[in-house]
């Protein structure tokens, strides 16, 4: 395979061909947020957490990392003041729908909510400000998509899956197929607490 | 049918259609498109074929089905050659008067001709309605001379003419290079150069390859797609034939969704066709090339328009969007390279290829060349397909052809794009029509759906309508277009019932960015467009709403209905007509609505005969 030089956040990144932009930052150290990405899956592109800015012939573009194939020369941006705006309004938008540990703890990082001490034991999350997108009610589900791709390309068992389009997807157990139990979506599942309202 | 051997078999059997072909016998076209369909046009054949019977005519003269002639807005449409005569919005009992006088006595009925709205005057012939006259209908012409179930009209009509030239005359290379320096661009939204795509496929490395005919248009109200693949399907496909040929794919698919039963019944018909002839499957015309079609229906998703979801689901699975970094040209269907065009764009090849790229660059602007045709819909008098060359003026589009706005109302915008296009003002709208020129007012050419609206328009509540429409169309796959899309809807519902303040409307700025920014696909990036355009040019709409007040009078949280005791005869129709006995009174006296009871359906506003019934601002109430 060949070598691939690009820059990243102004440092020379060396890579091979095939690797996406997020593989390569991770390599260099660098970490881009993402919540749909697992590295024994199969790139997805939908939570959009790890878009970054890439320039080539000096065109800028809004790609997301864990899709975009290292090239000679790219130089890529990870943390724009735009990168950063994406970021901050896609959590602010997930948020409320899932508000759970890992979310928390990256949203922490673009200063949407602060870890409070109770007790010596005890600590909670609190938004730092409501988020501006309120949700009905929490699903716990950011609609990320491993438990259902893990089950489908790692188990090839397609026991979950999505259902509904547009504004009323979900995540479902598909009732005809047969689950083994292997409880390995509920592990994947960063959330975790989804699952225990799904009831396995 | 006996299969063509080469292309002097096939210049042969045009020869022998034209001779059979008696030019001075009457034939009857009667338009079969859909829209005329649903007017009835089938019962106006069957009426036709049965006075012929009776007036003893029968055999002496012709009646044709043919595909959708364009003026929707009058159908159905019956044209009766040699003649030219055009009569619109033919009706049963019209037929018995059609064939005695005219077909029999060579008498023009009045009535069925169409008035010139300006001048008043009949008009005899079809070109010479305005309607038509200001068009250049390249693509879409030969629709109405044609009966869309039969190949042999296609022949005569020098169909498949250009399949035999670039078989027997010219190399793949040549084809291409043609393609390429007519400059021909992608159709179905993008503007993206078909030549240069051609080229990368065919250029990818691994095999077979794919070519892709996209027929899943989607956009309310735009149907030109439709009507092409309905009235003239071999022009599609001649043109898929020859574009596979260049890029030299043996393979090619018609993705044509479910809900256009005409399409997907004429497609499969024509394709039987050309397989008998042997214009599809091996050696076509005796030279060598293999190709064949297959089609694929859409189970009816609007996203499955976007190349790549439209693979998906040819290859079987849920029809999501992917990311395209790596292009469908060189990983599209079962990962291979593949090609996929819009309808109108592979109709377009047979024409480039017949009379050339030079010809062909003669149409249009610096980079748009040819014609377009659009869905002109909406508050416009002439409703229906037209066809204009780029570089048109919208101007032009709306008050030539489409005779301008109905009930001497004003015009207000032209939504152009479908969905993801914009709302264009009137100060806009001498800019020419082109791929690059709508772009900077912040809309596109998009597919060419083209929806006129006047002063009784709510700009909000378009924008509205439009985030309603794309946030039950967006597959739901990535975050900022769901949950964006989302938001977006629910702050448009409190700005159009008077529920929001400035705040909502920047925050909705910041949403829009970020969705058209962030997205997946492109239905995503381009979904903000309704709202940033009507932001735009009709921000003090916004505005009004924030205040409580609806200026078009159309958002039903900001009306109230009042009847005018002054206007009103106390004819008592509104309470008939109204559903929640909101309105009471006496006969001959006055009438009232209750605005408790008054659910805001507009019955009495369409019933009122005397302009009693009026909307007014609910703020004017309190």
């Amino acid at each position: 395979m060949k070598n691939i030089s690009l820059t990243i956040d102004g440092n020379e990144v060396k890579a091979k061909e095939g690797m996406t932009v997020l593989q390569a930052a991770k390599t260099a150290g660098i970490e881009i947020p993402t919540l749909c990405n697992h590295e024994d899956l199969e790139p997805y592109g939908a939570c959009r957490l790890c878009t970054v800015e890439v320039v080539k012939n000096n065109r800028v573009r809004l790609v997301a990392a864990c899709c975009y194939p290292v090239e000679e020369g790219l130089i890529v941006k990870t943390s724009s003041e735009r990168v950063n705006k994406i970021r901050k309004i896609i959590l602010e938008l997930l948020l409320p729908l899932a508000p759970t540990g890992p979310l928390y703890a990256l949203a922490e990082k673009y200063g949407l909510c602060e870890c409070v001490k109770k007790s010596d034991e005890e600590s909670e999350w609190r938004m730092i400000k409501e988020s501006r997108f309120p949700a009905e009610k929490p699903t716990y589900c950011t609609l990320c998509g491993l438990c259902v791709r893990y089950c489908a390309e790692i188990k090839k068992g397609n026991v979950i899956g999505f259902v509904g389009r547009g504004v009323d997807r979900k995540v479902s157990l598909v009732p005809e197929e047969n689950c083994g139990f292997c409880r390995d979506c509920e592990n994947i599942c960063e959330g975790g607490k989804f699952f225990s309202l799904l009831e396995l | 049918m006996k299969k063509l051997q080469s292309t002097s078999d096939m210049e042969k059997l045009r020869k022998e259609l034209l001779q059979k072909r008696d030019s001075s016998k009457s034939c009857i076209s009667i338009c079969s498109g859909t829209g005329c369909h649903a007017y009835g046009s089938e019962k106006v054949v069957s009426a036709f074929e049965n006075e012929l019977k009776k007036q003893k005519l029968e055999g002496k003269v012709e009646i044709k089905r043919t595909g959708c002639h364009g003026f929707c807005e009058k159908g159905p449409i019956v044209v009766i050659y040699p003649e030219e005569i055009c009569y619109l919005q033919v009706k049963i009992e019209d037929v018995t008067d059609i064939v005695s006088q005219t077909i029999k006595a060579g008498k023009i009925i009045d009535r069925l001709l169409y008035t010139d709205l300006k001048t008043g005057k009949k008009v005899v012939h079809e070109s010479e309605i305005p309607f038509y006259k200001n068009q250049t209908r390249l693509i879409f012409g030969n629709n109405r001379k044609i009966e869309s179930k039969n190949i042999d009209d296609y022949i005569a009509l020098d169909g498949y003419n250009a399949l035999g030239k670039a078989l027997s005359e010219m190399t793949p290379e040549k084809v291409l290079g043609e393609v390429k320096k007519a400059n021909l661009r992608g159709r179905g939204g993008g503007g993206f150069p078909a030549g240069r795509k051609w080229g990368s496929v065919r250029n990818a490395p691994g095999e077979p390859k794919y070519v892709i005919v996209n027929c899943d248009e989607g956009d309310p109200g735009a149907y030109m797609d439709r009507s092409l693949m309905e009235g003239n399907p071999h022009s599609v496909i001649e043109g898929l034939i020859i574009g596979a040929y260049a890029i030299g794919s043996h393979e090619g698919y018609v993705y044509v969704r479910q809900e256009y039963p005409l399409a997907v019944e004429n497609t499969e018909l024509a394709i039987k066709q050309a397989e008998e002839y042997g214009l599809l499957g091996k050696d076509i015309l005796g030279s060598g090339f293999d190709f064949t079609i297959k089609i694929h229906r859409g189970a009816g998703a609007f996203v499955s328009g976007e190349s790549s979801a439209l693979m998906s689901a040819i290859e079987g699975k849920v029809g999501e969007p992917r990311p395209k970094y790596t292009h469908t040209s060189e990983k599209g269907l079962w990962d291979k390279p593949t090609c996929l065009n819009n309808v109108e764009t592979w109709a377009n090849v047979p024409f480039i290829i017949n009379k050339g790229a030079d010809w062909f660059r003669n149409m249009g602007t610096e980079n748009s060349k040819g014609t377009k045709i659009f869905s002109l819909v909406g508050n416009v008098n002439n409703t229906g397909l037209v066809e204009v060359p780029m570089g048109i003026t919208l101007r032009e589009i709306i008050y030539d052809i489409g005779g301008g706005i109905p009930n001497g109302k004003k015009f207000k915008a032209v939504q152009t794009g479908g969905p993801s296009g914009g709302c264009i003002p009137e100060s806009q709208l001498d800019i020419p029509v082109d791929f690059d020129e709508l772009g900077k007012v912040g809309s596109m050419m998009g597919s060419g759906g083209m929806i006129v609206m006047d002063e009784d328009t709510c700009m909000v509540d378009i924008a509205r309508y439009f985030v309603k429409f794309l946030s039950q169309e967006s597959c739901g796959k990535c975050t900022p277009c769901r949950e964006g899309l989302r938001h977006m809807l629910r702050i448009l519902n409190d700005i159009t019932s008077g529920k929001a303040d400035e705040e909502d409307i920047e925050l909705l700025e910041e949403l829009c960015e970020v969705v058209k920014d962030a997205s997946l696909c492109a239905l995503g990036q381009t979904a903000p467009n309704p709202v940033l355009s009507t932001l735009k040019y009709f921000r003090d709409e916004y505005e009004a709403h924030l205040q409580g007040e609806c200026p078009a009078k159309v958002c039903k949280e900001l009306i109230q209905y009042y009847i005018d005791p002054e206007k009103c005869k106390g004819c008592g129709l509104c309470l008939e007509k109204c559903p929640t006995g909101a309105i009471s009174g006496e006969k001959k006296g006055v009438y009232t609505v209750d605005v408790e009871k008054c659910i805001k359906c507009g019955a009495c506003f369409e019933v009122c005969n005397f302009d009693a019934v009026s909307k007014i601002s609910s703020k004017e109430c309190k």
